[in-house]
């Protein structure tokens, strides 16, 4: 498709494209290298270690505060994650194959829910948690990630299945097969990439919730990284919490390093179909 | 589509009649019927959810922001009527955080928008390395903004950052123009990669044939972009500038780590969060809240107009 392989036009994109690079890593490379710096040259300003130590990683894995909260994080992502996809998968197999009134009704709350303020939640969810003994718990978490979830995964799910040949469905249905069947048997495995993707995206949002995190815990039975990240300054028994910070923190960007270079095509292919092509 | 496949079942029917059960055999409207309960009940769950942790809630902090209400002082609840309102909107520091706020919004999201094209151009048209450039590009997408928080945080320290020490000019996060600066950094840092997807989504609409053709008639470069690749676009800016200056509405990470809204850098949520849970103060912090949603109900009210037809979901059922 391209029509002037030159070496220079080759040579100019990939000068961007280092820059590009430089611009995303810079951030992740510096917070690894503090987190393999010693105690004694963490304040030295250098970018790259003079003494390189595992030190820090031993420090946040010997302690409860860092494993709980790890524990917490991966277990509440997970859980909103299958219930999310499962709900959404559900909605989004109406929304692409159904024809039903209040369609573009649940289409439009769904958006207005994707663009909602989550700060306007947070005092009225406290209260009501608090009520309702939810206040510090899994749950107490899991249901707001659910909610703010089900957007992306509709969007995005509805999008993938409307790819998916008609023709199947006809063929199983013609069988004999009704349409729940069809969507059991024929729909939920063709379906499979795009449920992956759309779990993915939905775990790393779950992943990185801090604003109700913060305001719908306060101990370590559910408290996530991210929040226990921002405790660990001050009143912890870290002399120097800076290195255990950027340890825990290199440890809970690993998953989403993962998932990107891995899974790089289909987040991106899952990302711009939920948004843009609705 | 299911009219279709009715008829044509029940045609295959009449050469093997013992066979099927009777229920693909049941009138039109039936099957019509069946379909619609199917939809509303395949919908319910995730609609009941969205409703119960947000309708209900919205709706309750409206009550809880017309009362006096300090869980510090429990038994001091009283109905008040707007008199939280009157508290809130008359304070400076809500004003100082909707300022900040609206600054921070306003200037990410210009920003965003034009080293976002310029991603989005680099990922959609580079001869090499397609595939390097989009996973880094997805790096600060997907990374937790409080790690990145903290990683600018002790690049900005005095004496262990690398950026600190090269701006040696005192302790950039202890001011506030330099403070919001940075935080300023850090979200568009965050954010442009995903601001970059969505423009992209829009750049693959875009004919080649079309890029072909004004390249022959002797379009520049620029010509081509602003005449022929930005019109195509046009839906697809819309959308992601309204994604994004929502998002950008509700900063809270970045300031929680970098100042936690120390020498008037709270953003409006900033601010809900701490009448809420520093202050205990539900009634204001709720008060907040309830003006938190309308501002942005009032944003995406306003961006909506502008779209016009090309709101994503309007168009939904004509795409396929």
């Amino acid at each position: 498709m391209a029509t002037e392989t030159t070496t220079r036009a080759k040579l100019r994109w990939g000068l961007l494209d280092v820059i590009v690079v430089v611009f995303a890593l810079i951030p992740v490379l510096w917070i690894a290298s503090l987190s393999f710096k010693t105690p004694a040259t963490l304040t030295d300003g250098k970018f790259v270690p003079r003494e390189w130590t595992l030190h820090n990683y031993r420090t946040i894995f010997e302690t409860d505060q860092f494993v709980r909260a790890l524990v917490n994080s991966i277990g509440i992502a997970l859980i909103a994650t299958a219930i999310a996809v499962v709900l959404g998968a559900m909605a989004a197999y109406a929304i692409a194959r159904l024809d039903f009134p209040g369609k573009r009704l649940l289409v439009g709350v769904s958006l207005l829910i994707a663009m909602f303020p989550q700060v306007s939640l947070v005092s009225p969810l406290f209260e009501i948690e608090r009520q309702l003994g939810l206040f510090d718990t899994w749950p107490g978490l899991i249901l707001p990630y659910i909610t703010f979830a089900l957007p992306l995964a509709i969007y995005t799910l509805s999008a993938f299945f409307k790819q998916i040949p008609w023709d199947l469905e006809k063929a199983a249905k013609m069988d004999g097969a009704t349409q729940g069947q069809a969507f059991r048997r024929v729909i939920a495995p063709l379906a499979a990439p795009g449920l992956f993707t759309t779990a993915i995206l939905v775990f790393i949002f779950c992943w990185n919730d801090f604003l109700f995190a913060i305001t719908l815990t306060s101990t370590e039975q559910a408290r996530t990284v991210p929040v226990a990240l921002s405790f660990f300054t001050g009143e912890s028994q870290f002399e120097d919490p800076t290195g255990a910070i950027c340890a825990a923190a290199v440890v809970i960007t690993i998953p989403i390093i993962l998932f990107v270079l891995f899974f790089q095509r289909r987040i991106v292919s899952g990302l711009t179909s939920g948004a843009v092509k609705g | 589509m299911s009219e279709q496949t009715a008829t044509r079942g029940t045609g295959r029917h009449a050469a093997i009649p013992t066979q099927r059960s009777g229920r693909s055999r049941a009138p039109l409207s039936e099957n019509k019927k069946a379909e619609r309960r199917l939809g509303w009940l395949l919908c319910a769950p995730a609609a009941l959810v969205m409703l119960a942790v947000t309708a209900y809630p919205i709706i309750y902090s409206v009550w809880l922001s017309l009362q006096r209400f300090d869980l510090r002082f429990p038994d001091q609840r009283e109905f008040v009527g707007l008199e939280n309102y009157v508290t809130v909107l008359t304070n400076q520091f809500w004003w100082t955080a909707f300022g900040v706020t609206a600054l921070i919004t306003v200037v990410t999201v210009a920003v965003e928008l034009v080293l976002g094209m310029g991603l989005a151009l680099i990922m959609h048209r580079t001869l090499v390395g397609r595939g390097i450039v989009r996973t880094a590009a997805l790096i600060p997408y997907g990374i937790v903004t409080v790690v990145a928080a903290f990683s600018w945080r002790y690049a900005w320290t005095p004496g262990t950052g690398y950026l600190a020490n090269l701006f040696s000019d005192g302790a950039p996060l202890t001011e506030r123009a330099s403070s919001l600066a940075i935080i300023m950094l850090a979200e568009i840092w965050k954010t442009t990669p995903f601001m970059a997807l969505l423009l992209m989504a829009g750049l693959a609409l875009v004919p080649e044939d079309l890029l072909k053709a004004a390249s022959t008639d002797g379009a520049t470069a620029w010509q081509r972009f602003t005449k022929v690749m930005l019109p195509v676009m046009k839906p697809a800016i819309l959308v992601a500038l309204l994604f994004r200056t929502l998002d950008a509405f509700r900063v809270f990470d970045n300031i929680f780590v970098f100042t936690a809204g120390g020498n008037e850098t709270s953003s409006v949520s900033m601010l809900a969060y701490n009448n809420l849970i520093r202050g205990l103060n539900l009634g204001i912090g709720s008060t907040m809240s309830v003006l938190i949603f309308i501002t942005v109900a009032i944003i995406a009210f306003v961006f909506v107009k502008l779209f016009g037809t090309a709101a994503p979901g309007s168009s939904d059922d004509e795409r396929r």
